[in-house]
């Protein structure tokens, strides 16, 4: 990263700040001015987005470090996401935990059982390790859609409300600052162990993982970490998913979850913590868009409503299409680009 | 330390993949402070050798001695903690990180710091950080990187990319250096530079090297013994006026009879 003129190192903890300049730290308090006031300028369905953007921004979260880090790839963290999700409903309706409890518990039990998951990385990479998580997609869906005592099989279950002392979230009002409270603390979190000894060690099994092995990284620890962190975080998305629909039900958590949780991975910009965040932005803002435009074309043209409708898809796939061609490293490292070439603005040296 | 002044010894060292014969009956030794090169004609099982001391490869047949552990019982992450470290022939650097953070990578298993104090970062984490940046930074003073610190090594072009190999692997903190042709495609200036790295790291850090390479003037100069391989087997071994009279040497690499 180049940093703007006149900025300079004086020591190495300023030099591995992640704020720098005056500009950083004045577009920062922005922002989070911004995100903290927003549902008071906001309209309901807006909040309501950001809701699900918040929560979808920790689980791919989860899934960069695993996949963008770590480069053990999965197909199947929706799965996981729905092991939090349950387990929140499960400790909440039928053991009455608060669910300030139940949720790091669905972090715990979604990483645990990743990790189990995890242990095929151990001998198969690539496309291999994409089919073994593919079976975590299914047998773990297959099983809370039979284990009908317990989680209430294809009927699903309803999962109570969350309080905080005397307090109800139960408007997406209130519901909005606590999906992003923690959102906040998981990219946060994710920052730091990127640019820690874990981080590095998750890149260099994931560029060389023969030479990483050589140069003292154990591959045993560190895949299995990633796979812990992985699917912590999905576990954290779904129990924060789990009090906000208040119902859950199995066909909630497919593969299709899996594979939207790979594609904002990928277009956000694999292997940096702006990625995930871009990516379901992104996304989620293009498809409001298309909804939002095909709408307004159907009740302009009732004839071709259904033509129309259709359409709908196929602008959003084009999208992204057309995006990954020209920018297929992701939105993160176009950015980074554009920081570049706007700080050595006009000397372009 | 070892006995007698070895610090590495490589007994009847046997490797096979399948019916293919890579080692057989290898033994050398490595002094404790001396320059061993190992030469051969290509296939000849150098490689091969340097992987089996890193424990990638699993020889059938014999063991290789550091410091009263057989190494070839011992696991590849292990082997680099005990302090043995390498550069490779195809460059093998983390494509995605920088220079800094290549080298920074290295220094994980110097690092103490746990889990909990990466999710917090500061405190713990961000001292430890700091003391093995310092560390770091006077291995790119060494090797002149100063200008292609914060540049991702995916970039750099094939010579630079072999000297933050070299880096990567002082990182470690090596008690002994293994040195996969790392000079290999380098014009001379560059290989000079390289040689240069190579003995000022010997002198300064008092460590044997192992150095695998095919430019024989290069390998006459900076080695004090060279092991000569030849189809899997050590065919001699000896100071380098001792190899260069050799009849077998000569015969491998200019074939004879």
């Amino acid at each position: 990263m180049r940093l703007p003129c006149g900025i300079i190192n004086k020591s190495y903890s300023q030099d591995t700040a992640i704020v720098r300049t005056n500009l950083q730290w004045l577009l920062l308090v922005l922002a989070l001015i911004t995100l903290f006031t927003f549902p008071y300028w906001a309209s309901p369905h807006w909040i309501s987005v950001m809701i699900g953007v918040w929560i979808s921004i920790i689980g791919v979260m989860g899934l960069t470090l695993l996949t963008g880090y770590a480069g053990q790839l999965s197909l199947g963290h929706m799965a996981f996401v729905a092991i939090g999700a349950y387990t929140v409903a499960i400790l909440m309706s039928d053991l009455n935990w608060p669910f300030w409890a139940a949720l790091p518990c669905a972090g715990m039990i979604s990483g645990c059982i990743g990790v189990i998951f995890g242990l095929p990385s151990l001998r198969i990479k690539g496309f291999y390790l994409v089919i073994a998580t593919l079976a975590a997609q299914f047998i773990i869906v297959h099983i809370i859609s039979r284990w009908d005592s317990l989680t209430g099989g294809v009927f699903g279950l309803s999962v109570p409300k969350v309080t905080l002392g005397g307090f109800e979230f139960k408007s997406d009002f209130s519901y909005y600052f606590l999906a992003m409270i923690f959102a906040l603390i998981a990219i946060l979190i994710a920052k730091n162990l990127s640019r820690s000894r874990i981080g590095r060690s998750w890149i260099a099994i994931r560029d060389n993982d023969i030479a990483a092995e050589i140069m003292g990284v154990d591959p045993f620890k560190y895949k299995l970490l990633a796979f812990f962190f992985g699917c912590f975080f999905a576990g954290i998305a779904g129990g924060l998913w789990a009090p906000y629909l208040r119902y859950l039900t199995p066909e909630q958590f497919t593969l299709m979850g899996s594979v939207w949780y790979l594609g904002y991975m990928v277009i956000g910009g694999m292997g940096s913590i702006m990625g995930p965040i871009a990516g379901v932005i992104f996304i989620t803002i293009l498809d409001e868009f298309t909804a939002e435009m095909v709408t307004d074309l159907a009740t302009g043209s009732p004839v071709f409503a259904g033509f129309v409708q259709a359409s709908r898809y196929i602008v959003f796939g084009l999208a992204i299409i057309l995006f990954l061609i020209f920018e297929p490293r992701g939105i993160a490292h176009r950015w980074e680009r554009i920081k570049n070439s706007y700080r050595l603005w006009p000397f372009s040296y | 330390m070892g006995e007698n002044g070895i610090k590495l010894r490589a007994e009847n060292i046997n490797l096979s993949f399948g019916g293919v014969e890579a080692l057989i009956d290898v033994s050398f030794e490595l002094r404790e402070h001396e320059i061993l090169a190992i030469i051969g004609p290509n296939g000849a099982g150098k490689t091969s050798l340097l992987n089996c001391i890193n424990g990638f490869y699993r020889p059938q047949k014999g063991r290789i001695m550091y410091e009263g552990y057989d190494l070839t019982k011992v696991s590849s992450h292990k082997i680099a903690k005990m302090g043995l470290s390498r550069t490779f022939q195809n460059i093998a650097l983390y494509t995605g990180l920088s220079t800094l953070d290549n080298l920074m990578a290295a220094r994980n298993i110097r690092m103490r710091y746990n889990v909990f104090a990466a999710i917090l970062y500061f405190g713990w984490a961000h001292r430890e950080e700091m003391k093995h940046r310092r560390v770091i930074e006077d291995i790119i003073e060494f090797l002149e990187m100063e200008s292609i610190r914060k540049k991702p090594v995916g970039m750099l072009p094939y010579g630079q990319r072999k000297r933050v190999e070299l880096g990567r692997a002082l990182a470690l903190e090596p008690k002994v250096l293994l040195l996969d042709e790392p000079m290999a495609g380098m014009n001379v200036e560059e290989k000079e530079d390289m040689a240069r790295f190579i003995l000022d790291t010997y002198e300064l850090k008092k460590i044997p090297v192992i150095i695998i390479e095919h430019d024989m003037g290069l390998v006459m100069d900076i080695a004090d013994r060279i092991v000569v391989l030849d189809f899997g087997r050590k065919i001699a071994e000896g100071t380098p006026d001792e190899i260069l009279a050799n009849h077998a040497v000569i015969n491998a690499y200019l074939g004879g009879e």
